[in-house]
């Protein structure tokens, strides 16, 4: 009988000091979400997908804090991989994919056959795939970076997993790769391994400058990392229109990608304001570097980093926004 | 916890075979030297291997049927109403919890139950449902939410982990219950419930997405597929084991099939059921990472976030929060359940605790009331803040140790991987195809005759037919190293626990921690020590799999009679005398289980280490997550995983039915 008195007067403690804990400040005082702009009514929801890297990240941080603070509208961001991203666009559940690299695939498969998603036009930045090796190894071994020195080098880019030969890593799961072409159409003695993970890709390059071990991997840019550790490129055979029609006998470096914007049919039909600041929307790879830097290495919030950039820079911003509100 | 194909009734196994042991023995080493032979002669032929891109028929064909799936969803009846309606009633049940407990409710700038709010009624609960130790436990944990800054994040994974628990108990004791009346039943489920299990989620998350759409109702799905087994497996075996002799008694008095159920049956097993409802929790939050890739709200998104920007030390922070719910929802439900039992047998509630349940709800609404009054009471304070320096001291501590390791750990990796990986790897995967199927079937019957053949034989059947031999032998070989690197370590972890009290009580949160920990955590800071090889997948796959293998191990050594221990040190046995002559001998049951375990943990990371350079069946399965073309070599992947599991687990069950016990 006495331990439960005891255990009730505990719990009473244990509340009374929550409940001491209260103060003033009614909650109406609190400023709503959403920055106000007065047309609320008139853009709606904007469902902005979130693809896994940070560079993406970014974008389409930038394009919603403008979206929320200066129209107004309702912004979800929803984290999911390019194809989930591509499918949900059917139904409404992603209107905006920001930053497309290629997908031929899943162009033809929504954009031509099933028609829910359309091209949105090129957002500014430019993609580059291709072979990279840590700056030092750039120093050390000046022609490196020409295809037709990596043979001799081979050696120095063997391990553990690489059976004997050098050792090409790959393995940032979401591309496509043709390096197991290349390496046997260029007569290479090298061996594509796959490190599963752009985490793991990056964790590699960065030990690897660090402790100036050789490492030879797949990479690409805009990304974050490049301000860290600024990768040197390896110039492949160039590309050349159509070099790489046929996958299994591709012998020529990957193009240029000119990112672009995909979003969904639906979205354009209702050709709102949101659509129409997606559709205007336009920076650079610096532009991009600079934000992400922010997120990835000053660990700031996502959208404090769009802040941020927008106030610095209100001429962009207000070029899309004329362009939206027209 | 987690990964446990849960068999609690042992497969027959032979007692007069025992005595064959011995020729089986020498039979093995024929088995192996014929193995080494063909090897020297047929290397590198017939091995199977298929480029990165290469796609086959099979996998092309599973390409098609989704695409078939992705063109049917709009305008059928079927997807638009059923499955659409199911996606539908999960969307607003789990928004409707945010609003009230976690996300801004909108046009209130916060939910309509604040922080304060939140923390009451939950206290209030664990105190009427499990007692005060509970209620301070519950209390103390959810502060810790906010104080960790991940407030919003915890309540939503609480929220769709009771959704996906509640659906799981809704489906899988009815199962259960089903399995444990039926034969059929039983035979037609269990293969299914291996399959949910062991099938890695990266293979169906797309696929699962064009069903149930980009929310939580595919988390709550996803979540359901992995968690409801244990439930269902662990419900049929306690309403198994009543004992027949209180049926019969019952079924004499003339009660009803339906009755004897209802008052004999499940009250008797409800031990069992609770501990089912237990295993199933903590298999639905070691899926909130997963959840996390197809947006499912919670705190598998910090972690997933965390990991793009290689942030260590926020997802450590985010981590922990899961292993501080994994442990309150853990004892929680535990002590609930203890308490149910107390209650039952005394009867009815004493006065003293109904005024105190009563003057509890009266605070906890007082507190909720308040909390929808004041911005301060609604939304959790910035301070105090434990989040950031716990971030900054975890990040400069591996930073540190990267440091000052990274050299010796990479020699480790080149050793390992020379001496041990690389002749086991080409042992298996040089073989040709035809000489591999033959040694795995005759290991497989001399371990535990015809059954297990039969069954590895279709397992093998359906590798061959996914098109990745070669990659399912690469990864057969990190699976069986690492396995032996678990029992390895467990054992000596383990027997250290069963024989000294304070050790157990120093390492046991230790494990609990690494077995709810998401393995995002740990990936990045384990890259960094041993770089993107097989071997970090190995490492990986260890630290999953010792805790379970060393707690059974530990657990199995205390349980040895302590009057053998006590005849035997009055014998004057020396410590290690002790350990290999008395214990570990008469705790053979647990350490064949452990293994066993062991091994099924391993096999369940074998995806996440084709994140960190594991190669084989787990990189294709993540590819296939992330590339549309290839989808259907990812699920011929995981196709191809789920056979192998399957294949190890029955091969090594039948031989420990046969060896295990004497």
């Amino acid at each position: 009988m006495e331990l439960r008195a005891v255990r009730r007067v505990a719990l009473m403690a244990v509340l009374g000091l929550s409940l001491a804990a209260c103060g003033g400040g009614n909650i109406q005082n609190a400023p709503a979400p959403s920055g106000g702009g007065g047309q609320a009514a008139s853009c709606g929801k904007l469902n902005m997908a979130i693809n896994p890297w940070v560079g993406y990240e970014a974008s389409a941080h930038v394009v919603g804090y403008v979206a929320k603070s200066k129209l107004g509208c309702e912004v979800e961001y929803k984290n999911v991989k390019e194809e989930v991203a591509w499918q949900g666009m059917g139904n409404s559940e992603v209107d905006v994919v920001i930053e497309n690299w290629g997908h031929p695939d899943l162009v033809q498969k929504y954009i031509t056959d099933q028609k829910t998603a359309q091209d949105a036009g090129v957002n500014g930045n430019v993609g580059v795939i291709g072979w990279y090796v840590p700056p030092w190894m750039a120093q050390q071994y000046p022609d490196i970076t020409d295809w037709n020195n990596l043979n001799k080098y081979a050696d120095l880019f063997k391990t553990t997993e690489s059976g004997g030969q050098g050792q090409l890593l790959d393995g940032d799961p979401s591309f496509v790769t043709n390096d197991e072409a290349l390496v046997k159409n260029l007569n290479l003695n090298y061996k594509v391994v796959y490190a599963g993970s752009e985490a793991a890709l990056i964790q590699a390059f960065r030990q690897a400058e660090a402790n100036k071990k050789p490492l030879l991997g797949y990479f690409y840019e805009p990304q974050w990392f490049m301000s860290e550790v600024p990768l040197v490129k390896v110039n492949l055979p160039p590309y050349t229109e159509g070099c790489d029609a046929d996958p299994a006998k591709i012998a020529c470096d990957y193009p240029k990608y000119d990112l672009n914007k995909i979003v969904a049919t639906k979205f354009v039909e209702a050709n709102g304001p949101a659509y129409k600041l997606v559709k205007a929307f336009k920076w650079t790879n610096d532009d991009q570097n600079l934000v992400a830097k922010s997120i990835a290495e000053d660990k700031m919030d996502p959208d404090q980093a769009a802040q941020k950039w927008v106030d610095a820079n209100p001429d962009k911003v207000n070029a899309w926004l004329q362009a939206a509100q027209a | 916890m987690t990964t446990t194909l849960e068999r609690p009734t042992a497969p027959p196994g032979g007692g007069d075979r025992k005595r064959r042991m011995p020729g089986n023995g020498r039979l093995l080493l024929g088995v192996l030297v014929v193995w080494v032979l063909g090897w020297a002669i047929f290397q590198g032929t017939a091995t199977l291997e298929i480029g990165g891109a290469d796609l086959t028929d099979f996998h092309l064909w599973l390409n098609s049927i989704r695409d078939g799936f992705d063109q049917a969803r709009a305008g059928s009846f079927f997807f638009e109403y059923v499955i659409g309606g199911i996606s539908a009633v999960i969307d607003a049940t789990v928004t409707g919890l945010r609003d009230l407990l976690s996300q801004p409710s909108f046009p209130r700038p916060v939910p309509e139950i604040g922080w304060l709010g939140v923390v009451a009624i939950f206290s209030w609960l664990a105190y009427a449902l499990a007692g005060l130790r509970s209620a301070v436990m519950v209390l103390v944990g959810l502060l810790l939410f906010g104080f960790l800054g991940y407030w919003e994040d915890s309540i939503d994974l609480l929220i769709v982990t009771l959704v996906a628990v509640l659906v799981c108990v809704v489906i899988g004791i009815p199962m259960g219950i089903w399995m444990a009346r039926s034969r059929r039943a039983t035979a037609v489920l269990t293969p299914i419930l291996d399959a949910m299990q062991t099938m890695p989620s990266f293979a169906y998350l797309a696929p699962l997405v064009l069903l149930f759409g980009i929310g939580p109702a595919s988390a709550v799905v996803t979540t359901l597929i992995y968690a409801l087994p244990p439930l269902a497996r662990i419900t049929a075996h306690g309403i198994r084991s009543v004992s027949p002799t209180t049926i019969e008694a019952a079924r004499s008095m003339g009660t009803s099939r339906w009755q004897i159920l209802r008052t004999v049956q499940l009250p008797m097993a409800r031990r069992t059921i609770i501990v089912g409802l237990n295993q199933c929790t903590m298999a639905a939050l070691s899926m909130a990472t997963i959840a996390a890739l197809i947006n499912g709200p919670g705190l598998g998104q910090p972690v997933a976030q965390a990991l793009q920007s290689l942030d260590i030390g926020n997802a450590f922070v985010s981590g922990i929060a899961i292993v501080i719910m994994a442990i309150v929802l853990d004892r929680t439900t535990t002590a609930a359940s203890e308490r149910a039992e107390v209650a039952t047998r005394r009867g009815g509630t004493p006065r003293s605790r109904r005024i105190g349940l009563i003057a509890g709800g009266v605070v906890a609404l007082v507190c909720v009331y308040l909390s929808r009054l004041y911005i301060q009471l609604a939304q959790f304070p910035a301070e105090p803040d434990l989040g950031t320096p716990l971030a900054a001291g975890v990040t400069a501590f591996t930073d540190a140790l990267v440091r000052a390791v990274s050299g010796l750990t990479s020699a480790l990796t080149s050793v390992v991987s020379t001496v041990l990986l690389n002749p086991l790897q080409s042992l298996l995967a040089g073989s040709p195809w035809w000489l591999m199927f033959l040694v795995l079937l005759a290991v497989a019957y001399l371990a535990g005759g015809w059954r297990p053949t039969a069954i590895a034989l279709v397992c093998l059947l359906v590798i061959l037919g996914t098109g990745l031999w070669n990659e399912a032998m690469k990864t057969l070989t990190t699976t069986i190293v690492a396995t032996l690197a678990v029992i390895l370590v467990a054992l000596v972890i383990g027997v250290w626990m069963g024989r000294n009290r304070r050790a157990d009580t120093a390492v046991r949160p230790i494990l609990d921690a690494f077995q709810t920990i998401p393995p995002f955590v740990y990936l990045v800071p384990a890259l960094a020590l041993f770089g993107p090889t097989r071997f970090t997948a190995i490492v990986a796959a260890v630290a999953f799999g010792v805790p379970v293998a060393t707690k059974l191990i530990a657990d199995g050594i205390r349980g040895v009679s302590p009057t053998s221990v006590e005849a035997a040190r009055a014998s004057g046995t020396t410590a290690w005398q002790m350990i290999s002559r008395v214990q570990l001998p008469m705790a053979r049951a647990a350490v064949v289980l452990a293994s066993n375990q062991g091994l099924l943990n391993v096999l369940s990371m074998v995806v996440i280490g084709g994140l960190v350079g594991g190669g084989g069946l787990g990189y294709y399965v993540v590819a296939g997550f992330s590339q549309g073309q290839l989808f259907g070599k990812g699920l011929a992947a995981g196709i191809a995983i789920t056979a192998l599991g399957i294949m190890l687990d029955r091969v090594a069950q039948y031989a420990a039915a046969r060896y295990g016990r004497r």
